[in-house]
């Protein structure tokens, strides 16, 4: 489920201190080591703890004004315990102290205790053996709390003035900029320090038509990435031209914004789409939102056993349907990869949230279901051995708990461009960017808009369209594809809202695809009066 | 330590003022302690508990002003965080649409407290889950629900003389309960300030009920139906239509209150005559905080954070749009009263019962609950979605059988348009909604999902 917006928490703080160093890796270990003892001490048959740092920069502006600049740090603790077959959690803020972190580890496990009796089974956890001290980081060429403010509401400012002055009559533009500095240490032997890096810049323009009353919008076509202030330095090749142009590993903020503003007051004027079937041509800023809500929550192992039946739903994606080896999610052009290591990706991590060592692995392969998303406690019920590496929390005072790691179209075997592949279209849609989205609670009916459509004729881009959404089966859908652009075409989109828990927390997460075609998509016209 | 008397709130409040260098200053000081439980398969799956109190303080010179926030309240770490502030203050850039702050205030007392919610401890949670888990077991069902309990306080403050404190508990339970087979799915989701309105069993056997009647669903075409919806069916979709009267956005022509060719449609009747929008602090049944973010209802927060006080407002009267929000720039802007977003509305309705309006109904879809609601155009209110947990087919005013879940493209414009009738107004998302019956619903596609 992807969320509506991005909490803001922790405290404010001077730009300044976002360079300053959170503490020192040896006082790190003392505190975990205390954290540690005591909850073994009272018990606990195995016990972690995570010790973070996280810090946000929000730079947000309106058309030549700064909104608002919210610069926060949250430092605490979170221990998690097993005790009498059970797991139990605590956290505490804003302390070095050992013995607070001894209190609340022996909270985690009274809390364990309390609730073991409301336990069927006891938590069976994958052995994971302990790598000892370790340390990873994002790759970072430039790192974007050194950018000064002004440097980045100067840039936001600029993006406005461009999307002003080229037809948009509205503008939101934000900076998101994170850093989640993040221990992890367990009573397998693991002492594992990470600097974890992203950056999201994007835009809403508007355009409004007074005299018919319509209003169209343009969002931005950057991706969110793991990455840090060099996203915003494009070379010639991180543009991907053709009927407008998108971004690869580099993004310019500048000249998407000129576009689209020039494209909103296009959309005021476009044809109203006409409903029935269309094949469709889906760029890599567009489809990846697919990807997310039906590919990549549907094969979340927690959601498939009913730990989330609650709040996000089950999945259609079930193990008989796994076990047969034979399920075709998709049609032999389809093949999605889970991958928590690809560089520049929002799930890129050296090691998980519970101490395993991150990895690539098949979900789909040739279009048959051969694979979930687990993590420690889960897998023994798929009969394995080893956890899959995608446990995450988005707080040290969150539990940890299986998210979604990067799920990804792999590329086309094949040689084959987005060119090649609209010529072969006769009665089409080209749909770039992200839209609305829906999806039912086990992941089978699903809508989703976009931000551009273009209309094909004859293999040719004949004008645009607006009101556009497309309704479909994930496995209809995906049998539909026919084609996958090759390798040369692969680009990441994704999110920060990846919703899910109670309490909800948000993950961020990339999808990876190359431009892919599907054949007789139920489109709808979204047109409406009132 | 973490919820404080207005007594002790005061006492900070003032000495942080008494530090002010700044040419405005306002001090936001709030606490909680809230606690949950979830479970999943009929097994406890995680739970905690947190405490948190904390300051913000927001020092302003000219327009440009700047906040920091702090634990820990020993003098000397106040008044830094007072230095603090103004020192972000002075950095930051001008707010063009910065407002001076407000003088004193009236804020009433509004009853969003109970002391039943606040003595919530860890052994209450596992009883309220063992009495959702226990019925579930024995009918071979299964549970997954969540259970969160807040108690919490707001004071503010600020150098022209303002000061407000509001305290408030709450408790949001939800219960999905599933049959052994996977073809039957219910829930219920009650909140409460109180949380000895909560019934956990009794709401425990509505989901199973539920989950029981909804199994073995049959396919309808999809299409225009009359619908009969459920208050926990409803109430997102009227809750995005009641965020979105912002007259700023309606002013700049982006909004479904825009009129063709300038203006807003304030005045103008939109929706049947039968419609009326009101928000009241002061309701018993919805008690909410008298000042925007002091806290009420089931949740927290609602109304923005300025000061301005919560007072009862029509929003929609006998279907005529009434009022819309206003900041204080913009109202400033245009020449007339701020109006704050309301933390909670109630849409008055009928006196009849759900049972009575399924009784009038000739042919029809019970609806019992929605999920995955999203705007697909915020300028027609246009949202798609999905039913869940449960929908029924209605003949010669008797439930006949479930049917599949469908997915909606529907506006709530429109629906308020095609009244046919509305019962009681129960608690439902921290609002009032009475269960409404809906002619020419629009559902475009068939989902198989249970």
């Amino acid at each position: 489920m992807l969320l509506p917006s991005i909490p803001i928490i922790g405290r404010s703080i001077m730009a300044e201190e976002l360079l300053e160093p959170g503490l020192d890796v040896v006082v790190k270990k003392r505190l975990a080591d205390a954290g540690l003892q005591a909850a073994t001490a009272k018990g606990a048959t195995y016990a972690d703890i995570r010790i973070g740092r996280y810090l946000n920069q929000y730079v947000m502006t309106r058309e030549n004004k700064v909104q608002n600049i919210i610069i926060t740090e949250s430092f605490g603790i979170g221990v998690r315990v097993i005790a009498n077959g059970c797991w139990g959690f605590a956290a505490i803020g804003d302390t070095s102290s050992e013995d607070d972190v001894a209190r609340t580890a022996e909270k985690a496990v009274a809390f364990a205790k309390a609730h073991s009796r409301l336990m069927k089974k006891p938590v069976q956890l994958a052995p994971q053996k302990g790598f000892g001290e370790v340390s990873w980081k994002t790759s970072v060429q430039k790192n974007s709390f050194e950018i000064p403010v002004k440097e980045k509401t100067d840039l936001l400012l600029a993006v406005n003035g461009a999307a002003m002055s080229n037809g948009a009559d509205f503008i939101n533009s934000v900076l998101f900029m994170i850093n989640e500095q993040k221990y992890f240490a367990s009573t397998d032997g693991s002492y594992i320090d990470q600097d974890v890096h992203r950056i999201w810049p994007n835009f809403t323009a508007t355009a409004v038509d007074k005299s018919s009353g319509l209003i169209a919008t343009r969002d931005s076509l950057s991706a969110p990435m793991g990455r840090s202030y060099d996203y915003l330095q494009t070379a010639p090749p991180d543009r991907v031209t053709g009927v407008t142009t998108r971004y690869n590993q580099g993004y310019d903020m500048l000249e998407d914004a000129t576009a689209a503003a020039r494209q909103a007051r296009l959309k005021l004027k476009a044809k109203s789409v006409e409903a029935g079937k269309w094949d469709l041509v889906l760029d890599p800023s567009h489809i990846y939102l697919t990807i997310h809500e039906s590919v990549g929550h549907a094969t979340e192992l927690d959601r498939v056993l009913g730990y989330e039946a609650n709040l996000a739903g089950t999945s259609f994606a079930t193990i008989d349907k796994w076990k047969s080896k034979n399920f075709n999610y998709g049609s032999k052009e389809v093949n999605f990869f889970a991958d928590k290591t690809q560089p520049g990706s929002l799930g890129d991590v050296g090691w998980d949230d519970e101490g395993v060592k991150t990895k690539k692995w098949d979900i789909i392969k040739d279009g048959i279901l051969v694979n979930y998303q687990a993590i420690r406690d889960q897998v023994h019920m798929l009969g394995e051995t080893e956890s899959q590496g995608c446990c995450y929390a988005d707080s040290w005072s969150t539990v940890q708990f299986q998210r979604m790691a990067n799920i990804s179209l792999a590329p086309g075997k094949e040689p084959l461009t987005v060119d090649e592949m609209i010529k072969d279209v006769k009665k089409g849609i080209y749909i770039i960017g992200d839209g609305s989205y829906s999806i039912d609670q086990q992941r089978y009916n699903f809508q989703f808009g976009g931000q551009l459509f273009y209309e094909i004729k004859d293999g040719e881009i004949v004008g645009m369209l607006r009101d556009v959404a497309y309704q479909s089966n994930t496995q209809e859908f995906w049998n539909s594809c026919v084609k996958v652009c090759d390798e040369r075409d692969y680009r990441l989109g994704g999110t920060f809202f990846d919703g899910k828990g109670q309490p909800a927390q948000i993950n961020s997460v990339s999808h990876g695809s190359s431009t892919a075609r599907f054949n007789g998509v139920n489109v709808l016209n979204t047109g409406r009066k009132i | 330590m973490a919820i404080l008397t207005k007594e002790e709130a005061k006492k900070i409040v003032d000495k942080v003022l008494a530090y002010s260098k700044a040419d405005e200053m306002s001090v936001s000081l709030s606490g909680n302690r809230t606690g949950n439980i979830r479970y999943a398969r009929n097994s406890v799956s995680t739970s905690g508990e947190s405490d948190n109190l904390s300051l913000s303080v927001t020092a302003v010179y000219g327009k440009r002003s700047g906040t920091a926030t702090i634990n820990e309240f020993d003098d000397a770490s106040l008044e830094k965080t007072v230095r603090r502030a103004e020192e972000i203050a002075r950095l930051a850039p001008e707010n063009p649409e910065y407002m001076p702050m407000l003088g004193q205030q009236n804020y009433p007392d509004s009853k969003t407290y109970a002391e039943s919610t606040a003595k919530i401890d860890p052994e209450f949670r596992a009883s309220a889950a063992f009495d959702s888990i226990d019925p579930c077991r024995k009918k071979n069902l299964t549970a997954a629900g969540y259970m969160e309990d807040t108690t919490g306080f707001t004071s503010i403050g600020n150098s022209k003389g303002n000061f407000g404190y509001n305290r408030a508990t709450g408790v949001d339970f939800s219960i999905t309960v599933r049959t052994d087979d996977g073809l039957g799915s219910g829930y219920a989701n009650p909140d409460a300030n109180d949380v000895s309105k909560i019934n956990f069993k009794a709401t425990t056997e509505v989901a199973m009920g539920k989950a029981l009647a909804s199994a073995k669903a049959r396919a309808l075409e999809p299409g225009k139906y009359t619908v009969i919806l459920e208050p926990t069916a409803s109430v997102e979709l009227l809750q995005n239509m009641m965020r979105s009267m912002d007259a700023r956005n309606a002013d700049e022509g982006r909004s479904f209150l825009s009129k063709k060719g300038g203006g807003t449609r304030l005045g103008e009747k939109l929706f049947d005559e039968r419609v009326t929008i009101i928000s009241d602090p002061m309701n018993e049944e919805l008690p909410l905080s008298p000042f925007g973010g002091g806290g009420g209802g089931g949740r927290f927060g609602g109304g923005g954070g300025d000061g301005l006080p919560q007072e009862k407002r029509t929003w929609i009267e006998n279907g005529v749009v009434k009022n819309m929000y206003y900041s204080r720039y913009w109202a400033d802007k245009k020449g007339v009263q701020p109006i704050p977003a309301p933390g909670g509305f109630i849409l008055q309705g009928g006196t009849q019962s759900l049972a009575d309006l399924i009784k009038s109904t000739e042919k029809g879809i019970l609806v019992t609950r929605f999920w995955y609601i999203r705007a697909v155009d915020p300028q027609t209110q246009l949202y798609t979605g999905l039913t869940r947990d449960g929908t029924f087919y209605i003949e010669n005013g008797q439930i006949k059988f479930p049917v599949k879940n469908f997915r909606f493209n529907e506006s709530p414009v429109i629906m308020l348009n095609n009244l046919e009738a509305m019962g009681k107004p129960v608690r439902a998302g921290g609002n009032l909604i009475p269960p409404m019956k809906i002619r020419d619903f629009t559902f475009t596609s068939l989902s198989d999902a249970v």
